[in-house]
């Protein structure tokens, strides 16, 4: 069963300035000797996320609500596996996928068909998956011949119902999302939104950051508050949307 | 299905043997994890190449071109200051030189592996030595363009192909993975400290010249003593594929003195890894 278990989660960003990325300035402060090294030692840390406790469940969908810097984007990173925390720990168990940046890959010189090949791989297809499907994503973009050129001839339109058409293609475990994904013109958005929708509730866990109430009270049976770092509130929508709206 | 338990490396002071063994595990975990997957790797360092093909029709092969006329220009130059016969030289430097820049592009790219791949690295989850593979494969595919003018020089000057040739084949297995370390340990280096790169780069540049490349060393022998030679990695990586291409055996020092640095160097790779690696998503 799929589940997400982090406990006394913190993330410390050590922002090295030019200097302190320098060896030489390294080698020297240890040639120096300890005195100079802490005080040369000018490391700035950014805490992006303090001591979070958090476990989700499966058929969880989780909410993520909270100002711009109350670590939101880091939350997903931890929860997806690519920050592993500075102290304490996470423990990711399940195939998990995240809808954040879907033009990840995207090679505007290759072809469409070849994109697709380049993005399947990104999402984590392998070869066989990706010839199985390749047809069947072709068809959905609705691109026609526009397939066979080079991508940087499409608009922005069509290059973004590519990535869609292939990014919604496997329907993973554990779906990360910040904000929905909305592409294309109105024809192309019915479609792509019950598209989105069968990838959503075929996922065994849901994470989607957004600033939008609507679209959290629509997906969502469990929202975080998220504020410098820490979980503020964690509960119902309702009840967190309210308090967040009312601070 | 991924259970990642990672305790923090702020408490971490580990130095027992024990633990140095958890972070080598650690570190073979990804490498296992990168090698399953090497799909990912096999497909973007194609991409790669495929790119140079974009929009011209001789594409990598320019790469080509350009060592083709650097070998035959520095065949002449050298061949006439070391009074050296064409027929040695040439085929000599043309190894040496196809050699040379696989190694070197691979080992100053691969400085920049986790650096150039911080889009992606920090998007997706992938096992980070996949941006390691990446540049290797990538590297490979030119190399296999560049080889082409082996056979060209070897008939231009008449040297017919000796069975020997073959061991060149394990030769390039053990300067992959002698590699496959190198630029691991680089890439995680250069993502913290930035400026290795160009020291790295400035290095590969004076290995360069006291690599046997454009000298011969029984040319120079009355002058270059053996401890030079064998004190140098480099002239035993490209020694293992560069002399069965002329059809001489590598002598078993040089077989030895290779596979002696992929194992040691992996041993200590592994552990650096398994300890580090884990913060290069925050160094980018």
């Amino acid at each position: 069963m799929p589940r997400i278990s982090l406990k006394n989660a913190t993330v410390d960003f050590p922002v090295y300035d030019a200097s302190a990325r320098s060896l030489k300035k390294a080698v020297f402060r240890s040639v120096v000797g300890a005195n100079i090294a802490q005080r040369a030692d000018g490391h700035v840390v950014i805490r992006g996320l303090d001591n979070v406790n958090l476990e989700i469940a499966h058929g969880e969908r989780l909410g993520l609500i909270g100002p711009n810097g109350a670590g939101k984007t880091t939350l997903l990173r931890v929860l997806s596996g690519i920050y592993v925390p500075s102290r304490g720990e996470a423990i990711i168990d399940g195939k998990c996928v995240s809808l954040i940046n879907i033009s990840l890959g995207i090679d505007p010189e290759a072809t469409g068909r070849e994109n697709i090949r380049l993005r399947g791989v990104i999402m984590g297809m392998s070869a066989r998956e990706i010839a199985a499907r390749a047809e069947h994503i072709a068809e959905f973009t609705g691109l026609g011949e526009f397939l066979d050129m080079p991508l940087r001839t499409y608009s922005t339109g069509m290059q973004l119902r590519l990535a869609f058409a292939v990014s919604t293609e496997i329907h993973p475990e554990i779906l990360i999302m910040d904000e929905w994904l909305a592409t294309g013109d109105a024809e192309f958005q019915h479609k792509a939104n019950e598209r989105l929708r069968a990838v959503v509730d075929a996922s065994s866990i849901l994470v989607l950051a957004s600033h939008s109430p609507e679209l959290i009270q629509e997906n969502c049976s469990r929202v975080i508050w998220l504020e410098k770092g820490q979980i503020r509130m964690d509960g119902p929508p309702a009840d967190v949307l309210h308090a967040y709206q009312n601070q | 299905m991924n259970v990642m338990n990672l305790d923090s490396p702020v408490h971490d002071r580990k130095t027992a043997r024990g633990d140095l063994l958890s972070y080598a595990r650690d570190g073979a975990t990804e490498i296992a994890g990168a090698l399953e997957n090497y799909y990912v790797a096999a497909v973007f360092g194609w991409q790669d190449v495929a790119q140079r093909y974009r929009r011209s029709r001789v594409g990598a092969f320019w790469l080509t071109i350009s060592v083709g006329v650097m070998i035959v220009t520095l065949s002449f130059l050298f061949g006439a200051l070391f009074r050296v016969p064409l027929q040695e030289f040439l085929p000599f430097i043309a190894t040496g030189l196809i050699l040379w820049t696989f190694i070197s592009t691979v080992i100053n790219e691969g400085c920049t592996a986790f650096i150039d791949a911080s889009g992606m690295i920090l998007q997706v989850r992938l096992k980070l030595f996949t941006h390691v593979l990446r540049v290797i494969w990538r590297n490979v595919i030119i190399f296999g363009h560049n080889i082409i003018v082996v056979p060209l020089v070897m008939l231009a000057v008449q040297l017919p192909p000796s069975p020997v040739a073959l061991l060149a084949l394990p030769g390039f297995v053990i300067l992959l993975l002698n590699l496959g370390w190198i630029a691991l340990l680089l890439a995680t280096l250069c993502a913290r400290y930035r400026d290795i790169t160009q020291a790295v780069q400035n290095l590969m540049q004076i290995a360069f010249f006291v690599t046997p490349i454009i000298w011969m060393p029984h040319s120079v022998s009355e002058r270059v003593p053996e401890a030079f030679l064998n004190l140098n990695p480099f002239y035993h990586l490209i020694t293992i594929v560069r002399e069965p291409l002329l059809g001489h055996a590598p002598s078993a020092l040089n077989w030895f003195a290779a596979l002696t640095l992929a194992v040691v160097g992996w041993i200590v790779t592994l552990i650096f890894f398994g300890r580090f690696g884990k913060r290069v998503a925050y160094w980018l």
